[in-house]
C-alpha cells in the first residue's frame, strides 16, 4: 500500500466496516468442504485472504448439519488465534445455535461480536444470552426478529429493534455494544409483496438510528440479490447500489465478500439504473427489467466484453486510470510500458498518469463510491507499473558506463549473502569495469545466460554459506560443459583456496581463481583482462598452486580419524549435577519488536569493520594509525544511519525462542516440543585427541536419562527491503552495504541479548552482571550453537530447529540452501550446561557420514553433499 | 460506602499508593525448604512455594505487609499469586488452596485494619489473582497450534475457587494481575464478576506494548472493559520508563482509575533488578507529572524502601482526571478497532 493508504483506512475503519464473509460454511461451498474434510490448515488460509483482501472483521460461521458445530467453532477459533495477520482483527462469531455461540466465546481473547440473538423466544432468554454475552466480553447482533416472527417492514423492523435497545440498554448494556441486523431480504423476486424489502430496510436502517442512539446497522448483503444467483456481474451491481443507498441511511456494517464489489460510479449505466429501480422501488416494472438485462450481463456475458473491448482501445493515460480504479492488473506492465515509450523520461509515467489514476481512486474513496479493498487492490497495480519503470529509471542514470572489462556477478542460487558481493562489485565499478550484477539466488542457467549475452571477460561467484560450495562446483561443470573458458572467481566468507583447489579448479577448464577479498579482486581482474603476459603469468602460478596443494592433500588419509564408535567412547562427560534447571518459562517466547536502541548499545563493532574490509578490533581500530581514518569516517556514517534507522524505525527486530524438554540417546537428541519427540542428530569430532581430550559431540552436554532441557532460538531484523530498494533505486551502493552491514550486526546483537535474556530470565539459570565487552567474549555460562557453525556444520538442521519454533520463526524464512531470509537473520540452539563449550567437528569418516545419514532420515550422497566440508 | 466508593473517593483527592512485591523480601528472608513446609505432610520440595507461607510462616508475610504499610501503602496486595489449583499441582498442594488463600487475605486484613485503625486513613487489601502458568491462547505444541492444556470453564473455576476464599479472608478486591494472556483474564472476570469488584493488571512481555498473547494496550483495555474495574493498569514488564508510552495510551482510553506498579528497573539490564528506590521513584514521578496515574506502587525487585521513595515523590502530585467514556464501539482482534458511534 502507498503510505497514503493507512489515513484513508482510518477513515474508511469510522464510516463503513466490511465483515469478511468467506469463513462461512453456510455462504461458502469451498470453505465448507474445507471444514468437512477437517482441513483447518486450508480453511485458516481463507480466512488470511479474507483479511488480506480488506475484511476488517471475520465472520465465522459453522451451521452445518453434517458438522459437529461447537467442535468446528472452537479448532477454528483457536487455529486462527494463532495466525497473528489474522488474529489481529476481532471475529464475529455467527451461529443460531446459542451452545456453539457460548463454545466460541470460551476461545476468543479479544473482544469479540456475537452474530445473533434475538426476541425470537421471548424477552427472558434474550435477556439471558445477552447477559452472557456481556460477561464474556462480547458486543451482540441482534437480529430483528420477536415472538411472532421475523420482521419484514420497515415499521416491524423498527419497533422490534427499539424494544430490544430497551431492554438491553435498561439492564446496563452498553448502546455502542449493540448492533441491529434489521434482514436484508432478497428483491426482485416476481412477489409483489417483496418489492419494498431493500428500500424497508433503507427506511428502518434511518429510523433505528435515530431512535437508538449508540447502536449500530449491519446486514448480510448476499441476501438481497438470491434472485440472481449463478450471475456475479448482476449480484455485484446490486450490491453495491445497495451500499450506495444504504451507508448514508446508516447501514455501517455488512458481511460482504470484500473482494467483490463494484465502484458505483463505474457500473454500466443502464445495469445501475435498473438495480437503483429495483432497490428502490421506483416503477412497477423494475423487477422486470432487471431480469431481462441480467441476461446480457450472465457469467461472460458480451455487455462485460464489451466494456473490457471499449477499454482496451481507450488512450494509454486513460487505460492506467482504468486498471488503477479497477485495481486490474493483467495489462498494467503493457500500458506502463507504452507509456514510458511515449513519455521523455520514465519517472513523468509515475508523476504523470500514475499518479493522477491514484486521484481518482482517492477521490472515489473520499465520496464513498469505492471500498477499502479495492484501493489496496489499486495500490498494488500501481506498484507493479513502478517496479516495471525503476530500472528504466535507473538505466538513465547510467548510460554510457563502459569500462576496461566486463564482469558477472552473481550470488549462487540458494544462498542469499551479497554484502561481500556487493563491496567487490563497488571496488570493481570504482576501478572502471562494468558489473553485471545478477543478484541472489541465482541459478546457473542465468549466470551462463549472461556471461554470454554481454560477452563477459570473467565470472564472479560468491557465497555465504557451505551448500554454496557444492553450487559452485555445478556452476564450474555446466561451464565447462557448454565450452567456455571465462575465467571464473570465486569469493565469499565459506570459500578458499583449498576447496577451490580441491573441487572448483578440477570441474572447469578455464582459470578459476579464489579471490580472498575485494582488495585483490581489482588486482586478479586487471591482470585477466590484461594484454600483456600479466593474465599468462597469474592464470599459470594458479593452475600450478592448486596442483601442488592437490598433491599435498590427497597424501592425507583416514589415519589420524578414531571411528566413530571409538569417538563416541571417548565422549565428553557432563557433570551430571550441574545439570541446569528447568525453564522458568518454557514453550514458545515470541518477541514482536525488540528495541533498536538496546540492540545499538550492544553491537560488536569488530566484524563490521571486518566486512568492509578493514581489519583490527574496535575501539582500537578508530586509532590506527594505517585504517585509523578511514575507519574513523566508516563508523562516523554508520552511527549516521543508526541514528536514522531508529528514529524512523527502519527496521523490525523480532525474536522468537523455544526451550523444550529433551533427553540425549546416543549422539541425537530428542526435543519434547510436541506430542512426538523430534530427533535432532549431531556430529561428532573424529580427530584422534591426545590423552584426557574428548571427542566432543553438543549431545554430550544433555543428561542420557532422566529429564534435561534444550532451547533454540531465531531472530530477523526485517524491513530493510524498502530502503534498499531505494538505495539501489539512486544507485547508491554505499548505503545498500552499509545498510546490510548494519542490520547483520543488529541481528548478531539481538541474539546476544535474546540469549542474555534466556539466560537471566525466560530459562533463567543464571544470574549475571556483565559488560557488553564480557558478553561478547561470552563470558557466560551456556552456548547457542547454530547449525552451519563448526559445533554444528549440518545446515540441513535449520528446517528441524524451525519447525520446533513454530515454522518460519520470526518471519524467517530457508532457501532451498538452508539460507535464512531476511539475510540479517541468526538462529540456533541453547544449551544450559555449564560445561557446554564451543568447539569444531572438523573432519569426519566415511563411518559416521553414514551413521549420521541414518540418523537423519536421508541417503548417503543428500548426506555428503550436506556436509562436504566436513569430509574434505 | 462500598470499598470500590471508598477507594475512588479517596483517588480523587491525591495519588494513592500500592505495595511492592513478596517475592524479593521473601527470598531476602533466607528460607529452608523446611521453613515452607512448615508442619504440613507434603510428598514435593516446597522451597519457592511463596504462598504456603502464608499457612506455614503467617509473622513474615505480616511483617511485610506491615513493612508496605509503614511506608505509605493505602492499596495492599496479598501474598497469593500462585495461590492457585494449576500452580500449586506444581507443589502438590493443591487442597490447600482454600486456606492458603483465606490465610493470605486474612493477615493483609489485620494489617490493613490496624494501620487505618491508627490514622484514620482506610487501607484496602486486593486479593492478588495470578496468571497461572498455563495459557488459554497459545499452544504449547507447535505442531498443533489448536491444542490448548486447559479450557476456558476448568480456569474460570480455578479462579473462582481462589477468589471466594480470598473474599472470606476479608479481601476488598479482586486482583487480577500480570495478565499476559487475555483469554485467562476473561476467564478470570468471567469467575469474580458477580463476586467483588475487579481491579485488572496487564502485563507486557513485549517492548513494543503487547502482552504475551499479543495484545496491545488498547485491544486489552476493549477486551476486559466489561469487568468494568475499578482500576486497569500495567505492572511487572519491563522497566518503569519503557512503560510510559503504554501507559499513556491507556490513559488516555480508560475511563476508570489508572494503577501501575512497575519493576524495580529493567529486569534484564544487568540480570536483577538493581535500580535504587530513588530511580524507580523517579520514573514514576514523570507519570504522576504527566497525569497518567492514579495508584502507583512496585512489582518485581521492589521494596519498603522503594514504595517509600515513591509515596514521598508523589506526595503533592495531581492525580490523574478519570476520563469521561467518549460513546463508541471498542472491538479488539489483538488490535483494537473503533467504530464511530
Amino acid at each position: 500500500m502507498s503510505e497514503a493508504d493507512p489515513k484513508l483506512a482510518a477513515t474508511a475503519a469510522t464510516a463503513f466496516v466490511n465483515i469478511g464473509e468467506r469463513t462461512n460454511v453456510t455462504g461458502s461451498a469451498k470453505f465448507k468442504k474445507l471444514v468437512l474434510a477437517g482441513d483447518y490448515d486450508a480453511a485458516v488460509e481463507v480466512a488470511r485472504s479474507q483479511v488480506e483482501n480488506g475484511a476488517q472483521i471475520v465472520d465465522v460461521n459453522m451451521d452445518e448439519a453434517l458438522l459437529d458445530s461447537e467442535l468446528a467453532m472452537t479448532t477454528f477459533l483457536k487455529r486462527i488465534a494463532a495466525e497473528p495477520d489474522i488474529a489481529r482483527v476481532p471475529v464475529m462469531i455467527d451461529s443460531s445455535k446459542w451452545s456453539v455461540i457460548e463454545a466460541g466465546l470460551k476461545c476468543v481473547s479479544g473482544k469479540p461480536i456475537v452474530n445473533s440473538i434475538s426476541l425470537k423466544e421471548g424477552a427472558q432468554p434474550f435477556l439471558d444470552q445477552a447477559r452472557a454475552c456481556r460477561s464474556y466480553g462480547a458486543a451482540v447482533v441482534v437480529m430483528a426478529f420477536d415472538e411472532t416472527g421475523q420482521a419484514d417492514t420497515a415499521e416491524r423492523k423498527v419497533e422490534i429493534c427499539e424494544r430490544a435497545y430497551r431492554t438491553l440498554t435498561a439492564d446496563g448494556f452498553l448502546p455502542e455494544d449493540i448492533i441491529f441486523d434489521p434482514n436484508v431480504f432478497a428483491v426482485a423476486t416476481g412477489i409483489d409483496e417483496h418489492r419494498r424489502y431493500a428500500l424497508d430496510f433503507i427506511e428502518a436502517a434511518r429510523e433505528i438510528r435515530a431512535r437508538c442512539p449508540g447502536a449500530h446497522i449491519s446486514g448480510g448483503l448476499s441476501n438481497l440479490s438470491f434472485s440472481f444467483r449463478g450471475n456475479e456481474p448482476v449480484r455485484r451491481a446490486m450490491h453495491s447500489v445497495f451500499l450506495y443507498h444504504a451507508i448514508p441511511a446508516g447501514l455501517d456494517m455488512a458481511i460482504v465478500n470484500a473482494g467483490q464489489l463494484d465502484v458505483y460510479d463505474a457500473i454500466d449505466p443502464e445495469l445501475r439504473d435498473a438495480c437503483e429501480d429495483v432497490i428502490l422501488d421506483r416503477r412497477d416494472d423494475a423487477t422486470e427489467r432487471l431480469i431481462q438485462l441480467a441476461e446480457r450481463f450472465k457469467g461472460t456475458d458480451a455487455a462485460a466484453e464489451k466494456a473490457a473491448a471499449e477499454w482496451r482501445s481507450l488512450p494509454v493515460r486513460e487505460r492506467l486510470s482504468y486498471a488503477l480504479v479497477k485495481g486490474i492488473d493483467a495489462h498494467i506492465v503493457e500500458d506502463t510500458e507504452e507509456a514510458r515509450q511515449s513519455a521523455p523520461r520514465p519517472i513523468e509515467v509515475i508523476e504523470g498518469p500514475l499518479m493522477d489514476g491514484m486521484n481518482v481512486v482517492g477521490d472515489l474513496f473520499g465520496s464513498g463510491k469505492m471500498f477499502l479493498p479495492q484501493v489496496v487492490k489499486s495500490a498494488r497495480v500501481m506498484k507493479k507499473a513502478v517496479a516495471h519503470l525503476l530500472p528504466y529509471i535507473e538505466l538513465e542514470k547510467d548510460e554510457g558506463a563502459k569500462g576496461k572489462g566486463r564482469i558477472v556477478m552473481a550470488t549462487v542460487k540458494g544462498d542469499v549473502h551479497d554484502i561481500g558481493k556487493n563491496i567487490v562489485g563497488v571496488v570493481l565499478q570504482c576501478n572502471g569495469y562494468e558489473v553485471i550484477d545478477l543478484g541472489v539466488m541465482t541459478p546457473w542457467t542465468r549466470i551462463l545466460e549472461a556471461a554470454n549475452e554481454n560477452g563477459a571477460d570473467m565470472i564472479g561467484l560468491s557465497g555465504l554459506i557451505t551448500p554454496s560450495l557444492d553450487e559452485m562446483v555445478t556452476v564450474a561443470s555446466e561451464m565447462e560443459r557448454s565450452g567456455m573458458r571465462v575465467p571464473l572467481l570465486i569469493g565469499g566468507a565459506t570459500t578458499s583456496r583449498a576447496h577451490t583447489a580441491l573441487r572448483i579448479a578440477p570441474a572447469y577448464t578455464g582459470p578459476v581463481i579464489h579471490v580472498l577479498d575485494a582488495s585483490r579482486a581489482v588486482g586478479v581482474a586487471s591482470a585477466l583482462v590484461s594484454d600483456g603476459p600479466q593474465k599468462a603469468e597469474l592464470i599459470d602460478k594458479t593452475a600450478n598452486d592448486y596442483q601442488a596443494l592437490r598433491e599435498s592433500r590427497s597424501g592425507r588419509g583416514e589415519h589420524e580419524l578414531s571411528t566413530v564408535e571409538e569417538a563416541r567412547a571417548n565422549r565428553f562427560r557432563a557433570d551430571p549435577e550441574c545439570k541446569p534447571p528447568p525453564p522458568a518459562r518454557p514453550g514458545l517466547h515470541r518477541f514482536g519488536e525488540w528495541p533498536l536502541r538496546d540492540l545499538r548499545a550492544h553491537i560488536d563493532w569488530t566484524p563490521f569493520f571486518r566486512a568492509w574490509e578493514l581489519h583490527g578490533n574496535y575501539p582500537a581500530i578508530l586509532d590506527d594509525p594505517i585504517v585509523g581514518e578511514s575507519a574513523r569516517s566508516l563508523f562516523r556514517d554508520a552511527e549516521a544511519m543508526l541514528d536514522r534507522i531508529i528514529a524512523e524505525h527502519w527496521l523490525r527486530p523480532r525474536g522468537t525462542v523455544g526451550l523444550w524438554r529433551c533427553w540425549r540417546e546416543g549422539d541425537d537428541v530428542l526435543v519434547l516440543a510436541g506430542n512426538e519427540p523430534v530427533r535432532i542428530p549431531f556430529l561428532r569430532q573424529q580427530v584422534k585427541k591426545r590423552e584426557g581430550r574428548a571427542n566432543m559431540c553438543l549431545a554430550d552436554f544433555i543428561a542420557e536419562d532422566g529429564e534435561d532441557w534444550i532451547g533454540g532460538f531465531a531472530v530477523g531484523i526485517h524491513g530493510m527491503e524498502p530502503h534498499l530498494e531505494r538505495f539501489r533505486a539512486v544507485h547508491d551502493d554505499y548505503s545498500d552495504i552499509m545498510l546490510k552491514a548494519l542490520a547483520d550486526r543488529l541481528a548478531e546483537a539481538f541474539a546476544e541479548r535474546l540469549h542474555h535474556h534466556v539466560r537471566t530470565s525466560i530459562w533463567g539459570y543464571s544470574d549475571e552482571h556483565l559488560s557488553n565487552q564480557e558478553l561478547i567474549r561470552e563470558r557466560y555460562t551456556g552456548i547457542r550453537p547454530a547449525p552451519g557453525y563448526p559445533a554444528c556444520p549440518d545446515h540441513s538442521l535449520k528446517p528441524v530447529l524451525f519447525e520446533l519454533l513454530g515454522g518460519e520463526p520470526s518471519g524467517v524464512t530457508l532457501t532451498e540452501s538452508f539460507a535464512m531470509l531476511p539475510t540479517a537473520a541468526v538462529s540456533g540452539f541453547y544449551f544450559a550446561h555449564p560445561d557446554s563449550a564451543y568447539f569444531g567437528v572438523a573432519k569426519i569418516g566415511q563411518d559416521q557420514l553414514a551413521e549420521y545419514a541414518g540418523r537423519r532420515g536421508v541417503d548417503v550422497e543428500t548426506a555428503t553433499r550436506w556436509l562436504r566440508p566436513n569430509l574434505d | 460506602m462500598t470499598q470500590a466508593d471508598a477507594l475512588k473517593a479517596a483517588a480523587a483527592e491525591r495519588i494513592l499508593i500500592k505495595d511492592g512485591a513478596f517475592g524479593t523480601a521473601i527470598q531476602g528472608a533466607g528460607l529452608t525448604a523446611d521453613c515452607y513446609r512448615g508442619t504440613y505432610d507434603l510428598a514435593k520440595d516446597q522451597k519457592g512455594n511463596n504462598d504456603l507461607l502464608c499457612l506455614t510462616r503467617p509473622e513474615l508475610i505480616g511483617d511485610i505487609a506491615r513493612g508496605y504499610a509503614g511506608a505509605g501503602a493505602d492499596v495492599l496486595g496479598t501474598n497469593s499469586f500462585n495461590a492457585n489449583r494449576i500452580s500449586q499441582a506444581d507443589y502438590g498442594a493443591e487442597h490447600l488452596v482454600p486456606e492458603m488463600n483465606v490465610a493470605a487475605a486474612r493477615i493483609v486484613r489485620e494489617v490493613a485494619d490496624e494501620f487505618a485503625s491508627r490514622d484514620g486513613r482506610p487501607r484496602f487489601v486486593a486479593g492478588a489473582l495470578g496468571p497461572t502458568n498455563k495459557t488459554l491462547s497459545l499452544s504449547p505444541d507447535v505442531n498443533d497450534p489448536g491444542f490448548r492444556e486447559v479450557d476456558f470453564d476448568f480456569v474460570r473455576d480455578v479462579y473462582r475457587e481462589q477468589a471466594k476464599a480470598l473474599l472470606a479472608g476479608g479481601a476488598d478486591f479482586i486482583l487480577i494481575e500480570t495478565v499476559f494472556d487475555t483469554l485467562n483474564c476473561k476467564a478470570a472476570i468471567a469467575a469474580v464478576l458477580d463476586l467483588a469488584p475487579i481491579m485488572i493488571s496487564m502485563t507486557l512481555t513485549d517492548l513494543s506494548g503487547r502482552n504475551l498473547s499479543g495484545h496491545t494496550v488498547e485491544a486489552f483495555w476493549a477486551s476486559v472493559r466489561h469487568a468494568r474495574p475499578v482500576t486497569i493498569g500495567l505492572n511487572c514488564s519491563f522497566g518503569a520508563a519503557q512503560l510510559r508510552p503504554h501507559l499513556a495510551a491507556l490513559a488516555r482510553t480508560a475511563d476508570t482509575l489508572i494503577m501501575a506498579y512497575p519493576n524495580a528497573g529493567l529486569p534484564n539490564e544487568l540480570g536483577q533488578y538493581d535500580e535504587a528506590a530513588a530511580e524507580t521513584a523517579g520514573q514514576v514521578r514523570e507519570w504522576a507529572d504527566e497525569g497518567l496515574v492514579n495508584i502507583v506502587g512496585g512489582c518485581c525487585g521492589t521494596t519498603p524502601a522503594h514504595i517509600a521513595a515513591i509515596a514521598d515523590t508523589v506526595q503533592n502530585a495531581k492525580p490523574r482526571t478519570v476520563p469521561a467514556a467518549p460513546r463508541r464501539t471498542l472491538l479488539a482482534g489483538l488490535e483494537p478497532m473503533v467504530l464511530a458511534a
